[in-house]
């Protein structure tokens, strides 16, 4: 098991390369989640305010 | 079977598919992800020459395919919006681009960490890394652009140039190690050849796979969001389950 760990001498290398990869996805992950969150509240309140004229649905962002 | 893809090409119908179609790439990438991080940390033998630092590889090939190959799909969906006009294909355009620089930036990373033991360096100034380099400004400069433009649409045109104008990028990458001289080695996969033992190549595609189907369903799920975020207020959205109170 120590020997898995020790990567031959280069577990410094090989440990931060999986392990940035790791934090890198699943933050993005989280952030595409909260991203997802925030959009559907945004929905929500301009879905339950009385109708508008047309012309001011437009940029959001 | 006919299918009307201008159809599919609204962000009313587009949305729900889209929404179905993402568990269908998320538990694939999970699964061919922890089966190729098996095969790639235990199965796979220690490299001859380069001991277990090659074991790197199995995300750093992988993301930097990723990284050119969603450029080039980010370019495409920009020339469709720009020829056709088309809202979703703009969406989709700005849905990869987060992403494309996320496998980028790992591309790098993960080569640097592999450099370091392989070559003695961290990084260099050679054709493909300096390329792939050009390739994460070009992502981030298409992300910049879009948030210091106020006008969705503009954005779009604007972002649609500027993707299609780094696109030449994408062939300088691919190519750099045949055309200069390059502290980076050769390509170690080719179509209809390899270099590589069968377990480690095994390892590397079913790698490569995670990456496509990570990309595709968080690229889905992203886009889900823009597609919310920009047509607020119309009424396909008003009328959508989770945005009824």
């Amino acid at each position: 098991m120590n020997e898995f760990f020790a990567m031959g001498g280069y577990a410094f290398y090989v440990w931060s390369a999986y392990g940035i990869a790791t934090v890198v996805i699943a933050g993005e992950i989280l952030a595409v989640r909260a991203r997802r969150k925030a959009a559907v509240r945004l929905a929500r309140i301009v879905a339950s305010e009385p109708a508008r004229p047309a012309a001011s649905t437009g940029s959001v962002r | 079977m006919t299918l009307n893809w201008f159809r599919l090409a609204s962000p009313a119908t587009f949305y729900p598919v889209a929404g179905r179609l993402i568990p269908w790439f998320a538990w694939p990438a999970a699964l061919c992800a922890c089966v190729g991080v098996a095969l790639g940390l235990g199965a796979a033998p220690t490299d001859f020459q380069q001991g277990d630092a090659y074991r790197i590889i199995f995300i750093h090939v992988p993301a930097a395919w990723m990284s050119m190959f969603l450029y080039l799909v980010m370019a495409f969906w920009g020339a469709m919006s720009l020829g056709f006009n088309t809202r979703l294909s703009a969406m989709l355009a700005q849905a990869i681009a987060p992403t494309g620089a996320l496998m980028t930036f790992l591309a790098l990373v993960t080569g640097s960490f592999w450099g370091r033991p392989t070559w003695g360096t961290y990084w260099a100034w050679d054709a493909r890394m300096t390329s792939e380099l050009i390739l994460l400004f070009l992502y981030l400069g298409v992300i910049a652009l879009r948030s210091a433009i106020d006008d969705p649409r503009r954005a779009d045109r604007a972002c649609a140039v500027l993707a299609l104008t780094g696109a030449v990028n994408v062939p300088i990458i691919y190519y750099s190690v045949k055309w200069w001289n390059t502290l980076h080695q050769g390509m170690s996969v080719r179509p209809g050849e390899s270099k590589m033992a069968t377990i480690m190549l095994l390892g590397m595609l079913i790698m490569s796979f995670a990456a496509w189907f990570y990309a595709i369903a968080v690229v889905l799920h992203r886009a889900r969001s823009i597609m919310l975020e920009r047509e607020s207020g119309a009424a396909w959205v008003g009328a959508l389950a989770e945005t009824r109170s």
